[in-house]
């Protein structure tokens, strides 16, 4: 039993010069044989590990990751956390998740500092506005929470936003989500780790899957750089890449791989209360715990797994953040970053069984994947603890994308690059 | 940012230019219903050379083929397709 993280801890560690600490999760020599074995040791891959051992009992499990865990795109995003989309099958899962957001750090006893500060999403003209209410009228419905704004409200909420109607982007209105808000990633990636570690899954990095074992059509283990490894069930949750490792078995997925960049600027006082997003614009801003202002969110719009974005990007989101909101053309910026994400035919994610037996996959995450952590990993774990999926992510199997059912929020079509 | 050699006008600043889609995505207005939805839908994204369609949007408009790596950017072929390209 690891010793937990709280202050009666600390106290006593007072005492003994605050020796009795252990690492976080141990760092275990991969058995020869596992019930269940998940690839990458991202945010997901780990929650997924979490909640089998937690929600099904199935222990026997272990999490390859090829570097470090925390390592991908869960160290490369912009932290963000809502629910607010339009279509049914979305904001049922991202409340889920939203839900589990709201009690993780006492679930995991690990401080993931969520912090439901509010999101809104601007419009900045009527067919916006129609938009923005209709996407809330659709939440409310649900039971999730949306509340429409209006100018003067939001300028109550982030006084600092371009509310002049000579501005570039005039500012029409907002829905806002007040439970939605930001998270720390890596505490993320780092509590479901450690809460997993203690209920015996073992994690091991540095760890590359190379090929699978197969025995007709099904799958009965993996090849890795640590050797062959055998599990009754096979998870993959490598978003990003995950065309590379279900290419290993002979799928070929509706995923095309793209980069997505954010930046942050140095830190300053508190000058952004919320995340400020926008129906028209595609940059995200909000304020770290330290104090950057993070923006961004806007993939290079080609095919790419270069983790550098093209400038131009980058500068196109500035341009964007200035113009709603005029002040941050005084920052400085610190560094830029880029994650190679999944961008699937729909916009939507896929998670379920494959045409092979025993092999499942959870990826094609586009923008959402972050936020999908808890979700993800609950219904990923039931999927692969019972071999179906979960009511929830059952409308977002693989087949839909044959059967026409297919969960297009932007209503773009099959144009990732479009999306 | 780098630059795409165009096959009418030469070399241009990547802003220019938009993608497509790759080569083996184009539907063939006669497959069947497996293979049309193999083309749409899905994709070998490779981490290496493949080949993909792209447009010099705002230059010229034509459609050309490009041979690119997806982790260097490097393009190893540029060639023209549709009328233009006819001798």
């Amino acid at each position: 039993m690891k010793t937990p993280y709280s202050a009666f801890s600390l106290l006593r560690g007072a005492f003994n010069g605050q020796k009795h600490w252990e690492p976080a999760w141990r760092d275990p020599e991969p058995r020869a044989s596992y019930d269940v074995i998940i690839i990458g040791g991202g945010g997901h891959g780990l929650a997924t590990a979490y909640y089998l051992a937690k929600v099904h009992g199935i222990r026997n499990v272990a999490v390859l990751e090829k570097s470090w865990i925390g390592g991908g795109n869960t160290g490369r995003n912009t932290t963000l956390v809502r629910s607010n989309y339009r279509l049914p099958q979305l904001h049922n899962f991202f409340e889920f998740g939203l839900k589990l957001w709201h009690g993780m750090s006492d679930e995991l006893n690990y401080n993931v500092m969520f912090s439901p500060r509010g999101a809104m999403f601007l419009g900045h003209n009527d067919g916006d506005m129609i938009k923005l209410a209709e996407r809330g009228d659709a939440m409310r419905c649900d039971g999730i929470d949306a509340e429409l704004l209006t100018p003067k409200q939001i300028a109550k909420i982030e006084p600092l936003l371009d509310l002049s109607r000579n501005a570039r982007f005039p500012i029409d209105g907002a829905v806002i989500q007040w439970r939605a808000g930001t998270a720390r990633h890596d505490a993320v990636a780092w509590g479901y780790a450690r809460a997993a570690d203690a209920l015996g899954v073992d994690i091991i990095q540095k760890c590359e899957v190379t090929g699978f074992v197969r025995d007709g059509n099904k799958i009965t283990g993996v090849e890795t750089t640590r050797g062959r490894i055998l599990a009754g069930r096979t998870g993959i949750c490598v978003a990003g890449h995950s065309g590379q490792v279900a290419g290993l078995a002979g799928l070929r997925l509706p995923i095309e791989s793209q980069t997505l960049q954010a930046l942050v600027t140095e830190g300053v006082k508190p000058m952004v209360q919320s995340v400020v997003m926008s129906q028209s614009l595609h940059c995200y801003i909000s304020q770290s715990d330290k104090g950057g202002i993070v923006m961004g969110g806007d993939p290079d719009n080609w095919p790419s797994y270069a983790r550098r974005g093209q400038p131009t990007v980058v500068e196109g989101a500035i341009a964007q953040a200035v113009s709603i909101m005029p002040a941050l053309s005084r920052l400085r910026m610190l560094r830029t970053w880029s994650g190679v994400t999944d961008m699937s035919f729909d916009g939507a994610p896929i998670i379920g069984p494959t045409p092979i037996d025993g092999l499942f996959l959870n990826g094609g995450w586009c923008y959402g994947g972050f936020k999908a952590t808890p979700a993800s990993g609950w219904t990923y774990a039931h999927t692969l603890a019972t071999g179906k999926p979960h009511e929830l992510n059952a409308p977002f199997s693989l087949e839909r994308f044959m059967t026409g059912a297919t969960i297009d929020e932007t209503a773009v079509g099959p144009m990732p690059n479009h999306r | 940012m780098y630059q795409i050699a165009c096959p009418h006008c030469g070399p241009r600043a990547q802003l220019e230019f938009t993608y497509e889609r790759t080569v083996d995505a184009v539907v063939d207005p006669v497959a069947d219903a497996a293979t049309a939805m193999q083309a749409l839908y899905t994709r070998a994204n490779p981490m290496g050379l493949d080949d993909e369609i792209w447009r010099h949007t705002y230059g010229c408009r034509a459609w050309m083929v490009l041979t690119r790596h997806r982790v260097t950017h490097e393009i190893t072929a540029v060639k023209a397709i549709g009328p233009e390209a006819l001798p």
